[in-house]
C-alpha cells in the first residue's frame, strides 16, 4: 500500500459554506492543512475514493484516512487535537448538547431554504421567504443576549453558522427583506464574526457569492 | 445525586427507544412520559418548541431534543460503558453512518415502505443500496460498535430490526431478507435479544397494531414527502 500523505487535506469548492466551516475551524485551531480545490463537475479520483457514499465535498483527510460531513469533521478536530481551542465546550454535557442541537438546526434549515428562496418564483418563493425570516428570528433567539452562539467564546454553532452569513445579501435581494430589520442582534452576530480573523480570511465577499448564485441559476435553466 | 431523569416518548416511537436503550445502556433510571402524538401535551411543546417531537430527555431542568444528540448527551454526562468509540477516527465514523441513515436514507426509506409505482421503485432500490452500505460496518462483528452494544446500532435499530420487520408486515413491501443482507439479519437477532435493549424494546404485537391502525395516516403523510 503506497504511503500516506502525512498532515491534513481538505478537499473542498471554494464557496462552499460547509468547507468553510471546517476552514474557520482549523484556522481558529492554529492547524497547518493543505488546500485541495475540487472540480464538482468532474469529481476527482481522490474524492470518489474518499467519500464514496456521498460524493461530495468537504472532505478531510488526516494522514490519509477520509472524514466526511462538515459537522462530524468539526467535532474530529476538537477531538484528534485535544490541545487546541476547542469548538464544543469541554466538559459541559448540557452545552454540549444545546451546540449540536442548534448546528444541527442550521444544517436541516438554512441551506435548503435559501436554495428555495433563489431557485423558486412566485407562491413557494413567497413561501421560502416567510420560512427564512421564521429560521433566521430562531436562529436570535438562541443566540439571545450573548455575543456568540458559544457564549463569551466563538464555538461550534458559530462556526456552523458563520459561513451562511455571506449568503444574507443574496437572501435579502431574493427575498426582498433585510437581516438587520428581522434579526438586529444576528446581523450584530454576524459583524462581529467578520472582525475574526479566521472569518475574514475564509469567507467570500457576499457579492461574490450573489454572482455565483447567479451562474447556478443560468446552470439550471432557472431566470 | 443526581436530579430524575425523564423521557418525553411515545412508544410506538423508534427514536424514543433510542433514548431508552442509551440510558439502559448506562445504567440509569428514568421514567417514561408516553405522549399522544395525536394531541401534544402541554410539557412536549415547552420542551422541544421548535421542532415538538417526542424524544425529548428531561434531566432536571435540562431538556434535550433529537435522538441521536440525545444518546450523545447520555454518554457524556452519565458514567458507565461507552457509548461511542474511544477513538476520534471511530467516533467520526459511527457518526458518519448515524447521519447517513437519519438525513441520506430516512426519505427513501419511508417512500419504499408506504407508496406505490414508479416511486417506489426508485425508493426501494435506492433504500436497498444505502442497507447495502450500512451493512459492511457491521461485517465480521456482532454489533456495529463491535463486542458490545454502541451509538450506531442504537442509531441503526430505527430503520432496522424491529421496527423494519413491523412496517415490512404492515405494508405488504419486503426490503431485508437473510439472502441478501445476512449480516443485517443477524445483526437484528443480536440486537434484539440483547438483555439490556429487549427491556425497551416494545411488543411486537403491539407495535403491529399500532402500525396496522395508523396504515392511512401514514400513506398520506408520506405522500406529501414524494418529491415533486
Amino acid at each position: 500500500m503506497a504511503a500516506e500523505k502525512k498532515g491534513l487535506q481538505l478537499l473542498d469548492f471554494w464557496v462552499s459554506p460547509f468547507g468553510q466551516r471546517c476552514r474557520i475551524a482549523m484556522a481558529e485551531k492554529g492547524l497547518a492543512y493543505e488546500y485541495l480545490e475540487q472540480d464538482l463537475g468532474n469529481k476527482s479520483e481522490l474524492l470518489l475514493r474518499s467519500n464514496p457514499v456521498h460524493k461530495k465535498i468537504p472532505v478531510l483527510l488526516h494522514d490519509g484516512r477520509p472524514v466526511c460531513e462538515s459537522l462530524i469533521i468539526l467535532q474530529y478536530l476538537d477531538e484528534a487535537f485535544p490541545s487546541t481551542p476547542a469548538l464544543l465546550p469541554a466538559g459541559d454535557p448540557y452545552a454540549r448538547a444545546q451546540a449540536r442541537f442548534w448546528a444541527d438546526y442550521v444544517d436541516k434549515k438554512v441551506y435548503d431554504c435559501g436554495s428555495r428562496l433563489w431557485k423558486l418564483k412566485g407562491e413557494p418563493q413567497a413561501e421560502a421567504r416567510k420560512e427564512m425570516v421564521e429560521i433566521l428570528k430562531t436562529l436570535e433567539g438562541a443566540l439571545g443576549e450573548k455575543p456568540y452562539f458559544g457564549g463569551d467564546t466563538f464555538g461550534f454553532v458559530d462556526v456552523a453558522f458563520v459561513p451562511f452569513t455571506a449568503w444574507f445579501l443574496s437572501y435579502e435581494r431574493y427575498g426582498e427583506f433585510s437581516v438587520a430589520e428581522v434579526a438586529p442582534k444576528l446581523a450584530a452576530w454576524a459583524k462581529r464574526c467578520g472582525e475574526r480573523e479566521s472569518v475574514a480570511k475564509n469567507l467570500h465577499p457576499p457579492e461574490k457569492v450573489y454572482e455565483f448564485i447567479g451562474v447556478l441559476k443560468k446552470k439550471y435553466g432557472v431566470e | 445525586m443526581s436530579p430524575p431523569v425523564k423521557i418525553l416518548g411515545a412508544f410506538s416511537s423508534a427514536f424514543t427507544h433510542r433514548a431508552e436503550v442509551a440510558l439502559r445502556l448506562k445504567g440509569v433510571p428514568y421514567e417514561l412520559i408516553q405522549e399522544d402524538l395525536s394531541n401534544k401535551s402541554e410539557l412536549l411543546q415547552k420542551h422541544n418548541p421548535i421542532h415538538k417531537k417526542v424524544p425529548v430527555l428531561l434531566h432536571g431542568d435540562r431538556a434535550v431534543c433529537e435522538s441521536l444528540v440525545i444518546v450523545e448527551y447520555v454518554d457524556e454526562a452519565f458514567d458507565g460503558p461507552p457509548l461511542l468509540p474511544v477513538d476520534p477516527f471511530d467516533r467520526a465514523t459511527a457518526r458518519f453512518w448515524a447521519r447517513f441513515l437519519d438525513d441520506k436514507c430516512s426519505t427513501s426509506y419511508w417512500l419504499a415502505l408506504w407508496t406505490e409505482g414508479e416511486v417506489q421503485k426508485g425508493s426501494v432500490k435506492e433504500i436497498k443500496e444505502n442497507l447495502a452500505l450500512l451493512e459492511t460496518q457491521v461485517k465480521g462483528k456482532r454489533f456495529f460498535g463491535g463486542d458490545t452494544v454502541g451509538y450506531l446500532d442504537i442509531a441503526a435499530s430505527a430503520f432496522v430490526g424491529h421496527w423494519l420487520s413491523v412496517f415490512e408486515e404492515v405494508a405488504g413491501v419486503t426490503l431485508v431478507t437473510d439472502a441478501e443482507y445476512p449480516d443485517l439479519c443477524r445483526w437484528a437477532k443480536e440486537y434484539t435479544s440483547h438483555e439490556t435493549v429487549k427491556q425497551c424494546l416494545p411488543e411486537r404485537e403491539k407495535l403491529l397494531a399500532h402500525f396496522t391502525a395508523s396504515k392511512d395516516f401514514i400513506v398520506s403523510a408520506v405522500k406529501s414527502m414524494t418529491p415533486k
